[in-house]
């Protein structure tokens, strides 16, 4: 795989974990549990959407083939989506969807403040936008956390039932294969043992506030990176590209 | 979406749009706590470049005074005119006034 073709992997990497999360928090649009929290939910959707704007951009760029964001966003198959299968699991009850934003921006604020040093200067300046957001999310998911972690018998009981469910997908987030290697030796992306070490302290911090017991690592679930989802999947693609696929190349 | 089930308390929400100015009242929402009523007051008031600083106050701190006396409180300064100083000749060359 030459260097090109890799980096352009690398940006749809974390392209469609930010695309699929924007997408999953966006359904509580008009659901939230208070009219407050809807608004930081969408505010949370439209942030990840234009970073994941920004990085599907870039990598029609790098790949060179005359592809935009919408192509890509829009007209890749399932398997061509290489996201984690952490951000696709249904919403669930609020902890649960709270507790997913959570891992993730546990994983994401790190990965953007290491991005900023990239040797690619593209990247560099997408994760410097998104620094300052990143910090929000994990702050505004933290709080949550701690919320519910701390506060009545029932909301302890679905967080932690949420974290338990949840862990499984946390592996596949640092899991650096051949590609990503690469891409640390030229300088383009930070070694995740690092980014795994600044989420280990987030999260043991986070749940010692909350009260709540950190799972154990067990099986950890694998395959979105190289386009093997769960049965989500398709649901959420549906969604997102029904009306591309129904009417292609409609504007408005 | 469900109407407050938690019965939060209501907080007013003061917003400075540029430092040096005065934090504006923008309106109220409904949180737990200080904290989350600042975080909620980001995300319901913030989103437009709207501020720099944020406040928020327990709406039940807040003493009002009663409509029905606006009369006796306001009215007696409808025709003091002379309280606005527009009877003076500005000075020459006098520009911020």
């Amino acid at each position: 795989m030459s260097q090109q073709e890799a980096l352009f992997t690398y940006c749809l990497r974390q392209a469609d974990d930010l695309l699929i999360l924007s997408h999953r928090l966006s359904e509580w649009c008009g659901h939230g549990p208070v009219l407050e929290e809807d608004i930081a939910l969408t505010n949370r959707a439209l942030d990840h959407i234009g970073e994941a704007r920004n990085l599907l951009t870039y990598a029609g760029q790098v790949e060179g083939k005359g592809r935009t964001e919408d192509d890509l966003a829009f007209l890749r198959a399932e398997r061509q989506f290489v996201n984690t299968k952490l951000v696709e699991q249904p919403n669930g009850d609020y902890a649960f969807t709270i507790a997913r934003s959570f891992l993730f921006d546990a994983y994401h604020l790190p990965l953007a403040e290491a991005l900023t040093k990239s040797s690619d200067a593209q990247l560099a300046a997408i994760a410097g936008k998104a620094v300052k957001e990143a910090q929000y999310h994990l702050r505004h998911s933290s709080d949550w956390l701690k919320r519910f972690g701390d506060g009545t018998e029932e909301s302890h009981r679905r967080a932690q039932a949420a974290l338990d469910g949840l862990w499984t997908f946390t592996g596949e987030l640092f899991v650096q294969d051949d590609l990503h290697q690469g891409l640390v030796k030229a300088g383009v992306a930070p070694d995740l043992i690092a980014i795994k070490a600044s989420f280990d302290e987030t999260v043991d911090n986070v749940l010692a506030e909350a009260t709540l017991k950190r799972p154990v690592d067990g099986f950890m679930a694998s395959g979105g990176r190289q386009g093997k989802h769960g049965e989500n999947m398709g649901f959420i693609l549906a969604e997102i590209q029904y009306l591309q696929r129904a009417y292609p190349g409609a504007k408005w | 979406m469900s109407n407050n089930p938690n019965n939060w308390p209501l907080w007013e929400i003061f917003i400075q749009s540029k430092r040096g100015l005065e934090h504006k009242h923008v309106g109220s929402l409904h949180a737990a706590d200080p904290q989350m009523a600042i975080e909620n007051a980001r995300d319901v008031y913030t989103r437009r470049q709207e501020g720099q600083s944020i406040w928020v106050v327990p709406a039940g701190a807040i003493s009002s005074s009663q409509p029905e006396d606006a009369a006796m409180l306001f009215d007696p300064a409808d025709d003091k005119t002379y309280r606005h100083p527009t009877f003076y000749t500005m000075p020459e060359g006098a520009k911020y006034i």
